[in-house]
Formats: C-alpha cells, sequence, structure tokens
C-alpha cells in the first residue's frame, strides 16, 4: 500500500488506481508463477505433465485474466472512491502494529508480544483504563498458555522471558 | 572428514564441560529433560513413521518412563525436509528428537534441500522396516517368478508398481526390480502406505511393496498375497497370519531370483552439538521403551527386523548407508541436478 | 438387517454411567478445539491417547470420537461469529453464517448450523450401520481416475455462479491453484516454485490463506467501518433454539440432498471440505433464494454444514473397513487403534464386533449429547459478540496467528497470514471473489496429484477420464454442473416457447 500524500481536495484514494494496483499485482504473481514453472520443465513427458506443466498455464490464466481487469480498471470513473482517508488510516492501525506483532514474535515469543499487542491495542484504540488494560493483556496470554502448552502441549514461540522463568 | 573430527571434538569439549560441572555437584548428575520433549516425524500423520512414534509415545507415558511429556509433531513438508531443517535449526537443544525413515538419506539427494544426516545426532537404531512384493490375491501370480516372467513378456511399462512418494524407498526399489527383471514398470506415487494397499485391493495397481504392517491387514483379509521379501532371510515372526501362512514362509526374493535386499531404517536422532549425557539419556530411555510388551507386539505385528544400536556401531552404519543411497539414486538417476 | 442386531448389541456395551461421562469430556474437549484454529482434533485426540490406555478400548475410542464429533460442531462457532473457519470444513458455513451474525442473528445461524452437523451425521451413521460392507466395496473402486472425476465435480458445481466478474472470478481461483502448487510436487518429488527458499518447502497451508483472507480480512473491514461488530445488538435469548427449529424442517430438501453430497464424498475419499463447498454451492444454484445467498440465509448455513458432518462422519467407515484413514484426525485414531491391538481393515467387522458397533453405538449416543452440549451453549456463545471490539478485536488477532503458527510450527506462517489479510482486504474492496481462491488452495493440489497419477497409469493417455462407466458419469455430472446455468436457461427458453405455442 503506497502512502500518498494526502491532497486536501481528496476525501480519500480512488477505486481506479486501487483496482489497477490489485490487478498488477495479481499479474505480477502470476509471471512469477510462469518463471517458476519453467524452471522444472512445463512439457508434456511420455508419462504425463511435467512437474511446471499446470502451474505454467495457470500462472499465463492469471496473467491473461490480470490484463484483463486491468483493461476494466481503466474504465471505472476517477470520481469512484475507495474509501475514506479517515477509514484507510483506521485500517492501517492494525495492519501496522499487526506487522511489528509479527515481526517480534520470533524474538520475544508469542506470549510476550500477544501482551504488547493485546495492550497496545486496548489503550491506544480502545481507550480503555490502565488496569484493566494490564489485567486482560497479562491475563490471556497466560490463560493462552495454560490452554496451549500445558493442556493440549502444542509447543509455541517462547522468548527470553520464558527462558529466564525456566519454560 | 576434516569437518566431522572437529565436530567430534566440540562434542568432546562439551561434553568434557558438562562432566567437570557435573562434578562439583555431589547428587547424581545423570542428564534429564527439564521441559517438554518434541518428538519431529518428518512424515505426514498416519505413516510407519508416524505411528511408531506414536507407539513410543504411548508406550512412555503409559510406563512412566520419563517424568517431562513427549508431543509427536508432523513435519512432512517437502518430502520431510521440513522436519530435518527443523532439526538442523535447532542446534544443541536437547528436548528435540527425530525418527527418520529412508527419507534422511533421499531427499536431501532428490531435492537438493541442504541438510544431512551430519546435522543430527544419531541416538538410536529402533528397528529394520521389511519390504514385500505384494500383488492382488485374484491376480494370476501365485509366485514371484509367476510375475517376473509376466513383466519379461509384456511390453514395458505394462505392470504398475504403486508406492508411497516419489524418489524414496518404494521407487527405489522399483528401480531395482526393474534392472533386475530388465523391463519397464510404471511407478506411480502415493501419499501413503495404507493408500497403496488399498489401490492394490482395488486393482487400480498390480503390485506394491508395502511394508508388512501396511499391507498385513488386506493379506488376513484375504485381498493381498505376498510374493517375496526384500531381506537376505525370511522374516522371523512364525504365527499363522492368512490361513496356514505366517510371515516366516514369505520366500526371500534372493532365493527367488530377484537379488535384491532393501531394509529401512527406523531410527531416532538429535540435534547436533547437544551433551553426550543427553544422548546417553535417550539411548537408555529408548532401550526401555524396546523392553516393554507393547513394543514387542509392534514389532511382532509389523515383522519388523528387530536389529538395534546405538552409539559408534550405528553411526558407522548410517554412514554406510548414506554411501549405499547415493549409489542406488545415482543408478536410478534420482539425483537433484542442484547437487 | 443383521446390521440392526449387531448395533442394538453396540448399544449394550457403550450404555454405562462411566461411558456416558467419557462422551461429556470427550464432546466439551472437542468444540474448544474445533473453536480455537490452533487446534485440530488430532491435537485433541493425540493428547489423550496416552491416558486412554488404562480404559477399555471401547471407553477409549468413545472419548477420542467424542473429541472428533466436538471439532466439528465446535468449527462451525468461529466461522459464524468472527468469520474464521476454525476447520477447514467450516468455510462455506462463514458466507452465509458471518452474514446472519452481523444482522444479529447470530443465534439462529449457531443453532442451524449445530442441527444440521446432527442431521448430517446421523445420516451418515445410518448410511453406515446398514450398508458398510457395501460401501467399504464402492470405496475400493476409486483409483486416481475416480478420484480426479470427483474433484472436478466438486469444482463444477461450485464455480460459475458468483456476480462478480469472470475475469476476477478466474485470476482469484487461478491464484488459489498456483498456490497450492508451490511445495513438494508429490509425483516427481521434486520442489517447484520455491525459489531455493526454505520456508516455502511446505507450499502455502490452506488454514493459514484461510485465516488470513477471512479472519484478518474481515477485522480489516471491520475496522474500516468503524471501532465495532455491526450489528451486534442481540440480547440472550434463551428460546432462540425453538424458534430456529420451527423453521428449519421447510429445508428438508436442501438437507436430504447436502446429507447425500456428504455421504457420497466421505467414501469417496475426497473429504469433508469439497463436500461442503460442493453443497453450498449446489443450493445456491437450485434455491428459489439463489440470489440472496452470501447476505444471511439460513439455508446457506444448513447446506454446507449437513454436508461436511456426513462427510465427516462417513469418512471414519473406510478408516475402519480399509485402514486408510479420511483425515489427520482419523489417523491418530488409527494409530491408536494400533496401539490396542486392533488391526483396522476388512476383518475388523468379523473379529471385533463388540468394538466396531460399540463404535457405531457411540457414534449415535456422542451425536446426540453433542447436540445436546452444543445448543445449551447458544445463547453463551451468541453473547461473546456483545465483548466490545477493542478488546475482542486484539484477542482473534492473538489466536489467528497462533493458529497460523501451529500449521507447521513456523513463525513464517504468521508473516504469510498478514500479508494474506491484506491482500483479502484489496481483495474484498475490489470485488474479487475469495472462495473460488480458498477452494482451488485445497483441490488444487489433490486434484493435479490424481490427474497425473491416471496419466501415469494410462501411459499418457487422456482417455483415462472416460474410459470407465464411473468416471464417464461423474465427469458428465461435473459438466452439467459447470454449463447448469446455460442448461436451466435453454431449458426454460424451450419451455416458454412451448407454453406459448400450446
Amino acid at each position: 500500500m503506497s502512502d500518498p500524500s494526502r491532497s486536501p481536495g481528496s476525501p480519500g484514494p480512488g477505486q481506479r488506481p486501487v483496482e489497477m494496483g490489485v490487478a498488477l499485482f495479481v499479474l505480477a504473481l502470476g509471471a512469477i508463477t510462469m518463471i517458476g514453472s519453467l524452471q522444472v520443465g512445463i512439457g508434456w513427458g511420455a508419462e504425463g505433465p511435467k512437474s511446471g506443466f499446470f502451474p505454467f498455464w495457470v500462472g499465463l490464466i492469471i496473467v491473461l485474466a490480470s490484463a484483463r481487469n486491468f483493461w476494466r480498471a481503466l474504465e471505472i470513473s476517477p470520481a469512484r472512491m475507495f474509501a475514506e482517508w479517515s477509514q484507510i488510516a483506521q485500517v492501517r492501525k492494525v495492519v501496522i502494529p499487526m506487522a511489528i506483532y509479527v515481526a517480534l514474535v520470533p524474538f520475544l515469543g508469542i506470549y510476550v508480544s500477544s501482551a504488547l499487542l493485546i495492550a497496545g491495542f486496548m489503550r491506544w484504540l480502545g481507550r480503555y483504563g490502565w488496569l484493566m488494560t494490564l489485567v486482560i493483556s497479562i491475563v490471556l496470554p497466560i490463560l493462552i498458555y495454560f490452554t496451549f502448552e500445558d493442556w493440549f502441549l502444542v509447543p509455541l514461540p517462547k522468548g527470553p522471558l520464558e527462558d529466564w522463568l525456566g519454560l | 572428514m576434516g569437518v566431522m573430527s572437529k565436530r567430534w571434538r566440540a562434542c568432546a569439549v562439551v561434553a568434557a564441560t558438562a562432566m567437570a560441572a557435573g562434578s562439583f555437584a555431589s547428587a547424581a548428575n545423570a542428564w534429564e529433560p527439564t521441559r517438554t520433549v518434541e518428538f519431529i516425524v518428518p512424515a505426514g500423520t498416519g505413516g510407519g513413521a508416524d505411528q511408531m512414534a506414536r507407539v513410543i509415545q504411548g508406550i512412555i507415558a503409559k510406563h512412566h518412563l520419563m517424568k517431562q511429556t513427549m508431543v509427536v509433531i508432523n513435519k512432512a513438508g517437502g518430502a520431510g525436509g521440513e522436519g530435518f531443517l527443523d532439526i538442523k535449526g535447532a542446534k544443541g537443544n536437547p528436548h528435540k528428537l527425530v525418527i527418520t525413515l529412508s527419507n534422511l538419506f533421499t531427499t536431501p539427494m532428490a531435492t537438493g534441500i541442504p541438510f544431512s544426516w551430519k546435522d543430527m545426532t544419531p541416538v538410536s537404531m529402533m528397528a529394520l522396516d521389511e519390504f514385500v512384493l505384494w500383488v492382488n490375491a485374484e491376480s494370476p501370480f501365485k509366485t514371484t517368478a509367476d510375475y517376473v516372467n509376466a513383466i519379461k513378456s509384456g511390453p514395458p511399462g505394462k505392470y504398475k508398481m504403486g508406492g508411497t512418494g516419489s524418489k524414496q524407498e518404494d521407487q527405489i526399489i522399483t528401480v531395482a526390480l526393474e534392472k533386475a527383471v530388465g523391463q519397464k514398470l510404471t511407478y506411480v506415487p502415493y501419499k501413503g502406505g495404507g493408500e497403496v494397499a488399498v489401490q492394490l485391493v482395488g486393482k487400480h495397481v498390480d503390485s506394491t511393496v508395502n511394508n508388512p504392517i501396511e499391507g498385513v491387514a488386506q493379506w488376513r483379509a484375504g485381498a493381498l498375497r505376498p510374493l517375496c521379501v526384500f531381506d537376505g532371510k525370511p522374516l522371523p515372526v512364525t504365527d499363522k497370519i492368512a490361513g496356514d501362512k505366517s510371515w516366516a514362509d514369505i520366500p526371500t526374493c534372493k532365493s527367488q531370483g530377484l537379488d535384491i535386499e532393501y531394509l529401512m531404517l527406523r531410527g531416532v536422532f538429535m540435534p547436533s552439538g547437544v551433551p553426550k549425557e543427553a544422548v546417553a539419556y535417550y539411548v537408555d530411555l529408548l532401550k526401555k521403551v524396546r523392553e516393554t510388551p507393547e513394543w514387542a507386539q509392534l514389532m511382532h505385528d509389523g515383522a519388523f527386523n528387530t536389529t538395534t544400536m546405538s552409539g559408534d556401531e550405528y553411526t558407522k552404519w548410517v554412514e554406510n548407508e548414506q554411501k549405499r543411497h547415493h549409489e542406488l539414486m545415482k543408478e536410478a538417476g534420482f539425483l537433484a541436478t542442484t547437487n | 438387517m443383521e446390521g440392526i442386531g449387531d448395533l442394538l448389541h453396540g448399544f449394550g456395551v457403550v450404555l454405562s454411567w462411566a461411558n456416558f461421562l467419557y462422551m461429556l469430556i470427550g464432546i466439551t474437549l472437542g468444540v474448544i478445539i474445533g473453536v480455537l484454529p490452533g487446534l485440530g482434533g488430532a491435537n485433541g485426540v493425540a493428547i489423550l491417547l496416552p491416558l486412554t490406555f488404562s480404559m477399555p478400548p471401547t471407553s477409549a475410542i468413545i472419548l477420542l470420537s467424542c473429541i472428533y464429533w466436538g471439532a466439528l460442531f465446535g468449527g462451525a462457532i468461529t466461522s459464524i461469529l468472527f468469520n474464521i473457519p476454525g476447520e477447514p470444513w467450516s468455510v462455506a458455513t462463514t458466507f452465509d453464517g458471518h452474514p446472519m451474525a452481523q444482522k444479529g442473528q447470530a443465534g439462529e445461524a449457531l443453532t442451524a448450523a449445530f442441527t444440521s452437523s446432527f442431521v448430517g451425521a446421523l445420516f451418515a451413521v445410518i448410511v453406515i450401520t446398514l450398508a458398510a460392507p457395501l460401501v467399504a466395496k464402492f470405496a475400493l473402486e476409486f483409483g486416481p481416475a475416480e478420484k480426479f472425476s470427483v474433484f472436478f465435480l466438486a469444482f463444477c458445481s461450485f464455480v460459475g455462479m458468483g456476480k462478480e466478474p469472470p475475469s476476477k472470478t478466474i485470476a482469484a481461483m487461478m491464484l488459489g491453484f498456483a498456490l497450492a502448487a508451490v511445495g513438494t510436487d508429490t509425483v516427481t518429488g521434486g520442489l517447484r516454485l520455491t525459489f531455493g527458499s526454505t520456508e516455502l518447502l511446505s507450499g502455502f497451508d490452506f488454514l493459514v490463506a484461510v485465516i488470513g483472507l477471512f479472519g484478518i480480512g474481515e477485522i480489516l473491514l471491520t475496522m474500516e467501518e468503524g471501532l465495532s461488530f455491526k450489528g451486534k445488538a442481540t440480547g440472550i435469548n434463551p428460546t432462540v433454539v425453538l424458534q430456529t427449529w420451527k423453521g428449519l424442517p421447510r429445508y428438508w430438501f436442501t438437507s436430504l440432498r447436502a446429507c447425500i453430497i456428504g455421504c457420497w464424498m466421505g467414501i469417496t475419499p475426497a473429504g469433508a471440505t469439497p463436500a461442503s463447498f460442493m453443497s453450498y454451492g449446489i443450493a445456491k444454484r437450485s434455491s428459489k433464494d439463489g440470489e440472496k445467498f452470501g447476505t444471511g440465509v439460513i439455508e446457506g448455513v444448513i447446506a454446507p454444514e449437513t454436508a461436511a458432518h456426513a462427510a465427516g462422519t462417513s469418512a471414519l467407515l473406510p478408516m475402519l473397513a480399509l485402514g486408510v484413514p479420511g483425515s489427520p484426525t482419523a489417523a491418530v485414531l488409527l494409530g491408536g487403534l494400533l496401539i490396542w491391538g486392533l488391526q483396522p481393515g476388512p476383518l475388523l467387522f468379523v473379529e471385533q464386533k463388540d468394538f466396531v458397533w460399540g463404535l457405531i453405538a457411540s457414534m449415535y449416543l456422542g451425536n446426540v449429547v453433542g447436540l445436546a452440549v452444543v445448543l445449551t451453549m447458544v445463547p453463551m456463545f451468541a453473547a461473546i459478540l456483545r465483548v466490545p471490539f477493542g478488546i475482542i478485536a486484539p484477542v482473534i488477532l492473538v489466536i489467528c496467528a497462533i493458529g497460523a503458527y501451529t500449521v507447521h510450527n513456523n513463525t513464517f506462517d504468521v508473516t504469510m497470514m498478514l500479508v494474506f489479510g491484506v491482500v483479502g482486504y484489496f481483495f474484498k474492496k475490489c470485488n474479487y471473489p475469495l472462495a473460488p481462491l480458498v477452494l482451488a488452495i485445497v483441490l488444487g493440489d489433490k486434484a493435479e496429484e490424481a490427474f497425473r497419477q491416471s496419466l501415469l497409469l494410462s501411459g499418457g493417455s487422456i482417455s483415462v477420464f472416460w474410459s470407465s462407466s464411473l468416471v464417464t458419469t461423474i465427469m458428465a455430472l461435473g459438466l452439467v454442473a459447470l454449463l447448469w446455468g446455460g442448461i436451466s436457461r435453454a431449458l426454460n427458453r424451450a419451455f416458454d416457447r412451448r407454453s406459448r405455442t400450446a
């Protein structure tokens, strides 16, 4: 998602550029699929299709369909809005913490990261008091720990805190 | 070899340090796991390796052989590469075990996934799994010779061999069989051994090289017929299984003119760089597992070859097996080009 | 009719207070497992397996199979409430279940889902009771060509029904196929589309994609529209179950059809997930309210749920009779059988009568007990939606992340989940349908594998797909399903003309 400067004139990004972007994104994926298929062989051997046969054609269809989608996107009226800037900002408020969370999990483990995510979300977006925020963000990961690790014996990623606690 | 000896030296140093540390403590210094032990299965649920891992887990739990719990985790992706890479990445973690099948050797060779058994510490060989040549009981082939002659006389690829996975043990045996007979077979890969057996019962393929445990239920039900076993000597189990036939009554393929021997390792490994005491602990634990009646039952039901090894003997065995697989894979043309 | 005598004997084996208690424990555990996307039935079964060695095999298998039932029931809960399918077979349940919850009909949707599960499973158990040996024999007919034709049929009956532009539907579906192809190619044993990355070895798991596209995507959409769930205004209504039940008999035909589709897909080893999609697709096309599907109609919950559970249940039969597990959970159960010294296979029905009929009897009882347990919880589940978004949203995010992680025990999947979430948001906003994408991820590699196995068997000749009557019939059905829109239009036109001339 690009972050164009907010022009005060428009209340939000147009549907047209977004649709074009999505079509190009899918087209790129199709092209990658085709390249990957070419690497493993796309022929029809004596014993039926090779590894890359299906993915190659699938990739080609993706490229063609996306080209069509791109073309259709050009016809969308420039006036049609994708969403308001304020709405985009709302979405970003989840995507950015989530991205940080995902990046933290391998280092801090899932429990500490989850506590941070829940706390941040409740405090920043939900505007809950500190007490409520702390209680829920600490109790919940502990609950998850007991459910998964202790009860169902499913090991989840752990970090320095867990090592220190000897869990 | 240079790398190896350095690695062993490193192990020895670690071990010596650990022992020195241990000698300060007056209490018994035997190593014991301090958290849940993960038992990785580099194959899907329901296969031979998975079953064995779950039986071991069950036995340990039932007989309280370990204070900590053991969990079985399947990591089947990339023909087991996912599981082996996990072990490779867990260097020095003494709370991780892996059970292997032949994909320990074949997967890196066939796919170029970067790992080898040298990235792991051998713990113990639990058993060797046998392979049997099976045909449908309604087929006209009563003996190995019948089937071999039919293959010889037919056009190339007329007879279809079903097997588990591609470029793995079943296909290696199939290629060896083709070579011995001098005629091509059509090899069709399926996901699991049970599925392969059912495909043979449904006559979608002409033969399989299922493990005994994968074929036994259908044999008892009179749907499959074993022709020969790919081992140097007949199977040890003499209980009557189907009619008056027992596992021991199946002739060796060698005696039937097919000079092919293949056994599959069911062994346990750990990550590299783990303390020697930890290895010793698991060697002992698995020894206790093998002494239980449940284990004896599994060995009996699956007509396993009950050879077991650990320590240097086992390491040497694995090394030989690695060389042998390299030869077999090379001959069959299964080596990855990226290697 | 021998089956009925055996069944009565089975009830005799099962009916005891201890076993009843095990059922309750099993169902409750199963529901929890079904609710949390990080836990599959296989986890629950595997973890309890060691505990069951001290019980008689019949009690043990009752406990374990009740976890299975519970998980089947529980999968629908998060699908309906949060658009997060806890199990793959509940994806189709989200299509109408979640919109119903948004409209404030969570209780109705849950009741319909649970009741349908029960009906589907019961139908399948009856089929097993009456026709076990016959069904097992039928399953043997299924080689790769037959399997491919079933996948083909499942696909055809689902595609080509959306209102989205065809080029977008095609792009989305093909993207699903491409994602399914990443990883190991089972036919050649080689890797493809991994570009040397070890993370991509195991490919894109269906659950990761679904949790991202549906679960995270939904939260992003909700955020866009403000910080709350739409239409959470339902109070706790204890009589919702009875009210919903009154309306259900109207859909008896949808139910019956879903039962048959489910049993068929469960016995031919296609499984519960394609069954649910196929049933949903057919219901949408043939219903008078077809146009409203996807906006929250109860029929759109009944069709997939009934089929999924009929399939999930009837899939146990090939496992017992042939020794081939239909799902990972079934595979772990199978391992359990072996430890107890029970050898699954054709002779299990002869040699272990007590056990087999005890199990079948426990299927009847487990289902009844399960339904009672989950229905009493309906008002409670529906009330979860009253928890403020500011608290529940991060909790859902965390649970989604755990669910994605546990698929391969890999944090890479958590990253992928977020990527899928963002993609899902844009796709939804740009009118790309997600359902064909998901269906293609589920069925893609299986269908390709079956296709290529068939060609190996036929020596490369494509005629294998119309070589036997069974294959030809299924393929023809598939084509009819694919072209159904055109055919029905043509029929209508012909009918109109005739009525005009008459």
